[in-house]
């Protein structure tokens, strides 16, 4: 079994507040693993961490061994790890089929290509097909802005596949859906499973983690307290005790990460 | 030199009266007021028909002056700014604020023509000598009146009730909503408020500087430049940055020339940003955007 | 999907209607020989053509910039200084310094760019203003621009009847190729970026969106146009000074121009600058008294910002649009129940690009 994404040591502090103290975790290849934990025990935070959406000063992160600490967004979602909010952040006023399209890579470099037309027809074909695969390929040409959460949802999931990551992060996925799209989902993330992607789901929906994951870490306090597979994780009484004792501690810190609109470390370059 | 130092810290004072109140507003209304500079040339005006036509001390001027700008920031805000809507609302306030300066600026023209006045008093041509340096009486009146207003306003701030509320909104406007902050109230009087000093600011630097209608465009830009490397919405920033820009522009008229002075003081906030985008003394995460 | 009918129709109907209305820009001068007409052509479309420009990078990206002037400043001084330096003579082949303009002002907009673009949306703002008050205060006080006494420009010596025309269709050309880039870039991949930077500029960037790139591409392209308008403004007008060529209501008024036609889109700064710069110019000819244009024209933005902020294309649109869900009324229907609040129905940007899959 080969690990591909590892993080070792991360620690992230938000004032006086450890949002991740030391963190490590491993998420071995063509699984879907879960990571849990109370509010605020920093499993936001470790997503935009990994994803270059926060800088972190000490430890570090890797993907198929290569170190990718503190690279920027772009960076980490070109090298095939995609990504998705927990508060969902579609292009509002653009349509799903444009929304799907701004994700589409190429190999072609952006100065030469940036100036062609938007959307070859192969990347439509491709966007419809994913439009498809989530259901809600009848909205193509509708703002994006006029879908309902859980349809926000799908299209957030389906935009980050536009190219082909071999590794997503998934926050919350079905926090906020009507549980009959539950079911859809858990299928589609086991199929894309099947072709080899790896995944890495946040969630606080026990039965859906415990039902989709082969593995399963738990958070508590910036660092990662139990991991296993879900049965283990289950039977586990420091992991109830992390729940019962954590419980309000510190919400404030997950409402900070939770929002997910990082200022400083986008703007320090460009 | 060291004359230009202490005249820049001087002046640096009546800048960082009329800043506070621009990023002030900033930091409750997440508005950046263009408006300002011209608010600071119509407080000027004011004091100037009060001296003039009624015989008023500037200083006791300020006594009704300084009422008058609070409602014409409090009428302002309620007639416009309150009713711009929630998206894109700091972009939108630049232009509103903006196309009410012209107007201002339109009306300063059609009263008062474009001519140059400035404010004149016994103390406006009268110096101190001190340890063989020049210090204008109305330099250090001026220094003494901003020092004054600043402290009223730390007082506000720190030490009552609505203070509290200011604060709480300045934080962050959806939480101090929540624990029954009035923020629409607190933003308007905080509007007031940031307009009313440039009532001060506005009589001193009438009493230093000659004026016209234009002038509002070169206070503007000076004022935006010291709330930006102070970091927008910091007030303790607003003061540091204008007394250094202020000292700074005096060195550089001694020592290069007078021409190439505000030239320095823009080149600073390029530079300055180049470095760090938030400020001199920003906070390191900025709010979000 | 069901709008592919209509789309085609209203793209024949389109096409119609950007014949037409080229002939009538074309023909104009034939047509209305007067020279104060002329003239307030030719300062329309000016105007026109920096509106569009502007468009390009603040309506695209959402990043407001109230620094424009800066270019068509660079561009009026480039083409002033140039012909005094080297005593070209008046004539057509002046019009060769143009391009040659634009080119400048695209050169300064690449260090502006790298600074202000550092910063994020309202810091960008003032800084934009704070750049445009140094290149105002450089040209009063550098050597080259001859500070406020201005500078010469020869003027040719054509017939005073058709003296504009030449003005008119150098600048109708400058139109329709900030036209054509607001156009091609609309349809573009960059296009496309810019647009997802506007609506989300983090999550664009975690979608691969090079953001940094993206953005001072699109300002420097927008200069372009905006360099050539500030060098026929210097030619036409046979003088400049520096508080003319670089000043503050030319970026108070693309603003204004872009906002009432309706930013983001590509016909909403074309209508805006057609309407309020000639309105503009027939008031500049009616009451010579600047600070009541100053009051009329501050009442008057605060009236659109406030009445229209969505500016006037996406308002009709929207409304067309409306109408036509209701005649179709079924597939509507079911959406509107998902619909969130406070976002508006339908996209002003779907809508003017007319977008066909």
């Amino acid at each position: 079994m080969t690990v591909i994404l590892e993080a070792r040591g991360v620690s992230k502090r938000f004032g006086g507040i450890h949002a991740l103290d030391g963190c490590d975790i491993e998420v071995a290849q063509g699984t879907i693993s879960g990571l849990i934990g109370p509010n605020g025990s920093g499993k936001t935070t470790l997503f935009n961490v990994i994803t270059g959406y926060e800088r972190v000063r000490e430890g570090e992160i890797r993907l198929d061994g290569r170190a990718i600490t503190n690279m920027t967004p772009e960076a980490v979602f070109r090298l095939g790890i995609g990504r998705t909010f927990q508060l969902t952040r579609v292009f509002g006023r653009l349509s799903v089929m444009d929304n799907m399209l701004v994700a589409s890579q190429h190999d072609a470099s952006w100065a030469r290509r940036a100036f062609r037309k938007a959307g070859s027809h192969g990347e439509r074909a491709k966007a419809l097909e994913l439009l498809e695969f989530v259901d809600i390929a009848r909205l193509a040409n509708e703002p994006a802005a006029t879908l309902s959460y859980g349809q926000r949802k799908l299209l957030e999931f389906a935009y980050v596949l536009m190219a082909d990551p071999e590794f997503l992060l998934l926050d919350e996925p079905a926090g906020g859906i009507n549980p009959s799209l539950i079911n859809t989902l858990a299928e589609r993330i086991r199929a894309l499973n099947k072709e080899g992607r790896t995944f890495l789901v946040v969630e606080h929906n026990m039965e859906f983690v415990m039902g989709l994951c082969h593995n399963v870490t738990v958070m508590h306090h910036g660092r990662t307290l139990v991991s296993g597979d879900p049965e283990t994780v289950r039977r586990d009484p420091r992991v109830l005790d992390a729940y019962l004792g954590g419980v309000g501690e510190d919400e404030e810190a997950d409402g900070a990460d939770g929002a997910g609109a990082p200022g400083a470390p986008v703007s320090d370059e460009s | 030199m060291i004359q230009a130092v202490v005249d820049g810290v001087l002046t640096g004072g009546v800048y960082a009266l009329m800043a506070a109140g621009l990023t002030l507003i900033f930091g409750v209304m997440d508005i950046i007021n263009v408006a300002q500079g011209i608010f600071v040339v119509l407080g000027a005006y004011l004091s100037y028909v009060l001296s003039v036509h009624l015989g008023i001390d500037l200083f006791v001027g300020l006594l009704i002056t300084m009422p008058a700008m609070f409602v014409v920031g409090v009428v302002v805000q309620w007639v416009f700014i309150s009713r711009l809507g929630e998206r894109e609302r700091t972009a939108m306030s630049i232009l509103a604020t903006y196309a009410i300066a012209i107007m201002i600026e339109g009306i300063l023209g059609l009263v008062f023509s474009d001519n140059y006045v400035e404010l004149n008093a016994w103390y406006v041509t009268r110096s101190y000598h001190v340890f063989g340096f020049y210090l204008p009486y109305i330099y250090v009146f001026g220094f003494v009146l901003a020092a004054v207003l600043l402290g009223a306003i730390y007082l506000m701030l720190y030490k009552t009730r609505f203070g509290a509320s200011v604060r709480a909104s300045l934080q962050d406007r959806s939480a101090a909503r929540l624990v029954g902050v009035n923020v629409d109230r607190v933003a308007t009087i905080t509007f007031g408020i940031g307009v009313a000093v440039t009532a001060a600011g506005g009589m001193v630097y009438g009493a230093t500087n000659s004026f016209n209608p234009n002038t509002g465009y070169d206070l503007i830009s000076r004022l935006l430049t010291i709330v930006i490397l102070g970091g927008l919405g910091s007030i303790g920033g607003a003061l540091g940055a204008a007394v250094c820009m202020l000292v700074l522009e005096d060195v550089v008229a001694v020592v290069w020339s007078p021409v190439w002075a505000p030239f320095v003081f823009f080149a600073a906030l390029v530079v300055v940003l180049s470095v760090r985008p938030t400020g001199l003394f920003g906070r390191s995460s900025a709010r979000a955007q | 999907m069901r709008r592919v009918p209509s789309v085609v129709g209203g793209r024949n109907l389109k096409a119609g209607g950007l014949a037409a209305a080229m002939a009538v820009l074309i023909v104009f001068p034939l047509v209305f020989t007067n020279p104060t007409v002329t003239s307030i052509a030719v300062f329309t479309l000016l105007f026109m053509a920096s509106a569009t420009a502007w468009n390009v990078f603040s309506g695209y990206t959402g990043y407001v910039s109230l620094g424009h002037a800066t270019f068509f400043g660079t561009g009026a001084y480039l083409f002033a200084i140039v012909a005094m330096r080297f005593n070209l003579s008046a004539g057509s082949s002046l019009f060769a310094l143009v391009p040659v303009a634009g080119v400048a002002a695209m050169v300064v907009a690449v260090p502006f760019g790298l600074v202000a673009l550092r910063t994020r949306r309202h810091t960008f703002v003032v800084i934009t203003i704070a750049v445009f008050f140094i290149f105002q205060m450089l040209a009063f006080n550098l050597g080259i621009t001859q500070g406020s006494s201005g500078i010469q420009v020869p003027t040719p010596n054509w017939s005073p009847w058709t003296f504009n025309n030449p003005f008119y269709y150098v600048s109708l050309g400058i139109v329709v190729f900030a036209t054509a880039v607001s156009y091609f870039l609309r349809r573009s991949v960059l296009g496309l970026q810019l647009l997802a930077i506007r609506e989300d500029e983090d999550r664009a960037r975690g979608l691969g969106v090079p953001a940094g790139k993206a953005k001072l591409t699109a300002f420097v392209l927008s200069a372009l146009p905006v360099g050539m308008a500030g060098a026929v403004y210097a030619y036409f007008l046979g003088q400049i000074f520096p508080q003319f060529a670089f000043s503050p209501l030319f970026d108070l008024s693309v603003v204004l121009m872009a906002l009432f036609g309706g930013i983001g889109t590509i016909a909403g700064p074309l209508l805006g600058a057609l309407l309020l710069e000639s309105l503009q110019q027939y008031f500049t000819f009616q009451f010579s008294n600047g600070d009541l244009y100053l009051v009329i024209y501050g009442g008057l933005f605060l009236a659109v910002l406030l009445l229209l902020p969505r500016g006037v294309i996406p308002t009709v649109t929207d409304y067309l649009s409306r109408r036509r869900a209701r005649r179709s009324s079924a597939p509507a229907a079911r959406d509107s129940l998902t619909q969130p609040i406070g976002e508006p129905r339908t996209s002003p940007i779907a809508i003017v690009t007319g977008k066909a899959p």
